[in-house]
């Protein structure tokens, strides 16, 4: 058969445009086309496997990251939207060390199984307790209600969240008394 | 004053601890290798045009635009793959007189769903591959469509196979006996048609595989999201003619299974064929759509079932008709029978009655095929059972525990057969409604639901006992025909170092297979858990078994692991003797040191045992071959399967307003045996009963007259969510099975199997005020509503 004519192209799908962020607390620059979603760009161009997707319509949140400090579903942004913002991912997240402590209480109450919702809980996890110190069960429940585990129950996600706020609270009253003795 | 001590209190006792998952850091971290994050050199990427038609004839495909776009590598239809790929048919032997039509990777010349792959495009990119789908053309001719299941049973209906004389797939009847003489004679009889919905597993992870054939090596490497890599190694071998030892399927983490990914889907096998043709590696993951529209769906079971009882309550006989409908297939290589097949044998199993008769009629419709999926036919017997048991307490003005108190079979009555010929050797009903009693404050909860009734407040109470079967022998699938194991193997060995490795047949879906296994091992060996490493999931390196499925890795793959772990530790020993000059039987090992067995006198370290023996076999005395890695093979014996048992209870409100229901509060008590980690246990109990709670008010594939799934999106399809799920009571019976030394049985199944068992009856309670039933599955807010004549 004959060469590939211009008609054979779908219009403007092989073009890309050159975006930067800062992921992780590094400045990033990659090529991506303006169809490819933020989390396409996040796991295939920069291999951020960590973030998920699960519905590709923002209603699982697997693919929950940080951009700018808020927890936003990476299925529902194009990359090029992002351009110039702050992105943390579930490494990024884990790395710095900010979250170590939900990490740690999922990990003794089995939290997880498979996993494969873990990095977006725990993204939503870090939002609610940056914005409510002492959530009730209730209000981790509706925080959670943007975020589908097939396998726990989610029980488990609960009482691994309400430990971590109760522990954070404790921190801070201990630190506030420690302080209060020193003056 | 110090607690007694218990086995638990044994140095590296870990058979029954708590212990968290050594491998759910990484998950943590999101640093979890699912297929769906695979990369590998020169890796293409596939994609599939779906038929928009649910029964079609097809008259022409044109692929020649599609395969002129730049990126695009191989355009392949169904006859490309048909060249290559034989042909399978998902019947089993033992399934006397079931048919099915031949299956291949893309269908030939005729469609029998919407939303069947059709058409194969590989490319460069996933993005590319879909742009050429929009470049295909596939001419279809409209064929009578077979919907509805009472529509596919008529006669002179249109056909989903033509040439076939009807649209059933499979018929099967049980009978005991003497039945309608039973039914004649009886002071009560309770009868009701139940209908259950079709739903699917929803696994986060959607089915991802990615097929890398070698033409140099010829040889196939699948890493593939299953449960059951051996059964897909034998299945590739036999379907695309290579050697079994050239064909290596690697289950890496897989984000979810729940039954459904252990099936052969039909593009999974396409893209092993297109990678065969293209000698490169090729990736495809299903987006959310395309798996509800090709994943198995499940349930899809209308249920006539009566039930007769004497005077005072005592359940005499039951009498059910089962009728489900399977799709255009059945499903390869276990069949859509099955879970019919479990609904009938397992009806009525708690109770003591003798006189049983049922018939199942399994159909052939134009939707996806149905097939295993948690907890397989449990929910729907279980529903029917005790729905009608708790109409049957209604009718001679029993409570729900009293009249199940008068009718399971007694603990200590065991062993029994029930009358569909399961042969039950330990069960614990008697115990487990006697603890479901306290765990719920049973009479509290009624008298406050009789002061709320008063307020207009109208809560409902449901328990529902169940039976699990776990552990399958042979007898499941073996005996079909089917070339899937049900026995396990492990590699367990001492490494250089002192440490201990252990390769064993069962996988990991998040469940805890290995966390378990290497409890059982340090258990048996003597070491701290933290030296014993698992590994699981790649036929190259693990032996051959039945992986994860139907509830057989504690049990089956648990004992697997303890016998291997107990001839490596009666190994060791001897060299340890032979270096010490004692006796084997004098020494033990704890914590990684050989100890003196009276004493507990620390002798020797196993890493000593380990370097003497790798390094310095010289100093061993002469003829001395250490064993240091063992293989075993277990397979069960004794009973065909190894039942558990429970009852869940749960405790809601019907706002009779909206028809909303709202969850209160959910309890279990479970039987499975020994429990090698509660906190595991607990966690799939959990899990279990949210999937059945899904089932029991969300989830519903839903289809119109033309055969089109009309809900196929998370955001249509309603799974169970945070926000809509109780705090869920857990509490345990341990009946070990002698069976085994470990004495496991499963517990994966359990919570689905009674949930929506407990919220049916729940929701019939809360509407007795009103003279309202329900009985079929999803209830959803209109059901309730049009109950109650408000819709």
């Amino acid at each position: 058969m004959s060469g590939i004519g211009d008609d054979m192209l779908v219009d403007g799908a092989d073009e890309t445009m050159r975006v930067r962020f800062v992921v992780n607390g590094r400045k990033v620059a990659c090529e991506v086309a303006p169809r490819e979603t933020l989390v396409d760009c996040l796991r295939n161009v920069l291999e951020l496997t960590g973030t998920h997707a699960g519905c590709e319509m923002g209603a699982c949140g697997a693919c929950l990251v940080q951009i700018d400090g808020r927890a936003v579903h990476s299925c529902l942004m194009f990359a090029v939207q992002a351009d110039g913002a702050r992105i943390d991912t579930i490494e990024g997240l884990s790395e710095s060390g900010v979250i170590a402590d939900l990490q740690a209480e999922f990990h003794r109450r089995n939290a997880l199984q498979c996993g494969f919702c873990t990095p977006g809980m725990l993204v939503n996890a870090h939002e609610l307790l940056s914005q409510v110190t002492r959530p009730s069960r209730e209000a981790i429940r509706d925080a959670l209600s943007g975020n589908y585990c097939r396998c726990t129950g989610y029980e488990a996600i609960v009482d691994a969240i309400d430990a971590v706020a109760k522990a954070r609270v404790e921190a801070r009253v201990e630190v506030r008394s420690e302080g209060g003795s020193a003056t | 004053m110090s607690a007694p001590l218990t086995s638990l209190d044994r140095p590296n006792s870990y058979i029954g601890r708590s212990v968290p998952r050594p491998n759910a850091k990484r998950l943590l971290a999101g640093r979890g290798r699912y297929v769906s994050d695979l990369r590998l050199p020169r890796m293409l990427h596939a994609a599939f045009l779906r038929s928009p038609h649910a029964h079609a004839k097809i008259i022409s495909i044109d692929i020649e635009q599609a395969r002129a776009l730049e990126g695009v590598h191989l355009v392949a239809t169904g006859a490309d793959l048909a060249k290559i790929c034989t042909p399978w048919t998902g019947t089993l032997d033992h399934f006397k007189g079931m048919t099915s039509a031949p299956q291949l990777p893309l269908p030939l010349d005729r469609v029998v769903w919407a939303g069947q792959a059709v058409v194969a495009v590989v490319a460069e990119t996933r993005a590319i591959a879909e742009d050429a789908l929009e470049l295909i053309e596939v001419e279809y001719e409209d064929l009578l469509v077979v919907v509805d299941i009472d529509c596919a049973r008529e006669v002179g209906t249109p056909l989903v196979n033509p040439g076939s004389a009807n649209n059933v797939c499979f018929r099967s009847q049980l009978d005991s006996g003497g039945v309608d003489d039973v039914f004649a004679s009886a002071a009560h009889v309770v009868e009701e048609e139940f209908s259950f919905g079709r739903h699917t597993a929803v696994t986060l992870e959607p089915r991802a595989i990615v097929a890398d054939y070698d033409p140099g090596s010829e040889m196939l490497t699948v890493h593939h999201g299953t449960q059951t890599p051996y059964q897909f190694q034998d299945l590739y071998s036999r379907h695309y003619g290579i050697p079994e030892a050239r064909v290596r399927v690697i289950a890496t983490d897989i984000g979810g299974s729940f039954g459904m990914k252990l099936h052969v889907y039909h593009e999974d096998m396409a893209v092993v064929g297109l990678s065969i043709l293209l000698g490169r590696p090729v990736k495809y993951v299903a987006d959310r759509i395309e798996s509800f529209v090709s994943d198995i769906h499940a349930r899809d079971h209308r249920v006539r079932a009566r039930i007769a009882l004497d005077a005072k309550g005592e359940i005499l006989a039951m009498d059910v008709h089962d009728l489900t409908a399977i799709g255009a297939f059945s499903t390869y290589p276990r069949t859509s029978v099955v879970e019919g097949n479990q609904v009938i044998r397992l009806i009525g199993a708690p109770y003591r009655f003798k006189n049983y008769r049922a018939a199942l009629e399994v159909i052939f419709q134009n939707k996806v095929q149905t097939s295993q999926y948690r907890a397989v036919g449990h929910p729907i017997a279980c529903a029917v059972t005790e729905r009608l048991v708790d109409m049957a307490a209604a009718k001679v003005g029993l409570d729900p525990f009293a009249i199940r108190e008068r009718n399971v079979i007694a603990d200590d009555a065991y062993p029994q057969t029930s009358p569909t010929g399961y042969r039950f050797e330990a069960l614990s009903h008697q115990e487990c409604l006697r603890r479901l009693h306290a765990m719920m404050d049973y009479d509290a909860l009624r008298a406050e639901q009789a002061d709320l009734r008063k307020r207009g407040v109208y809560r409902g109470i449901g328990i529902a006992t169940f039976v699990e079967i776990t552990n399958p022998s042979p007898a499941f699938y073996g005996v079909g025909g089917a070339r899937i194991s049900s026995q396990d193997g492990a590699i367990v060995s001492l490494t250089p170092t002192g440490e201990v490795r252990c390769l064993i047949s069962v996988t990991e879906q998040g469940q805890g297979t290995e966390a378990i296994i290497s409890q059982i091992v340090a258990d048996q060996l003597g070491l701290a858990q933290e030296h014993v490493k698992v590994i699981t999931g790649d036929t190259e390196v693990t032996p051959h078994g039945g992986a994860t499925w139907a509830c057989r890795g504690a049990g089956i793959g648990g004992e697997t692991a303890l016998q291997a772990t107990r001839v490596l530790k009666r190994n060791i020993l001897e060299i340890a003797a032979l270096i010490l000059q004692e006796q084997p039987a004098a020494l033990d090992i704890i914590d990684g040191e050989v100890v003196d067995a009276a004493t507990r006198q620390q002798r020797l370290p196993i890493s000593e045992i380990a370097r003497i023996a790798y390094f310095r076999s010289d100093t061993l005395p002469p003829g001395t071959q250490a064993q240091l890695t063992v293989s075993h093979h277990f397979a069960p014996q004794g009973y065909p399967f190894a039942f558990t048992n429970g009852i869940q209870g749960c405790s809601l409100e019907v706002d009779v307003e909206t028809g909303f229901i709202k969850l209160l509060k959910h309890f279990v008590v479970e039987d499975c045996g020994r429990i090698i980690n509660p906190m595991l246990v607990d966690e799939q109990l959990r899990g279990g009963v949210v999937q059945g709670l899904g089932a029991a008010l969300f989830e519903e594939c839903r289809y119109s007259d033309t055969g089109q799934l009309i809900n196929g999106s998370l955001a249509d399809y309603l799974v169970p969510m945070a926000m809509e799920m109780p705090d869920i009571v857990i509490a345990h019976v341990e009946t070990p099975t002698a069976d085994t030394a470990l004495g496991a049985k499963g517990c994966g199944e359990a919570g689905t199997a009674a949930a929506s068992a407990c919220v049916l009856n729940a929701v019939n309670d809360a509407l007795t005020p009103f003279g309202a039933t329900i009985s079929t599955i999803p209830i959803t807010p209109a059901k309730i509503l049009k109950a109650l004549k408000r819709f």
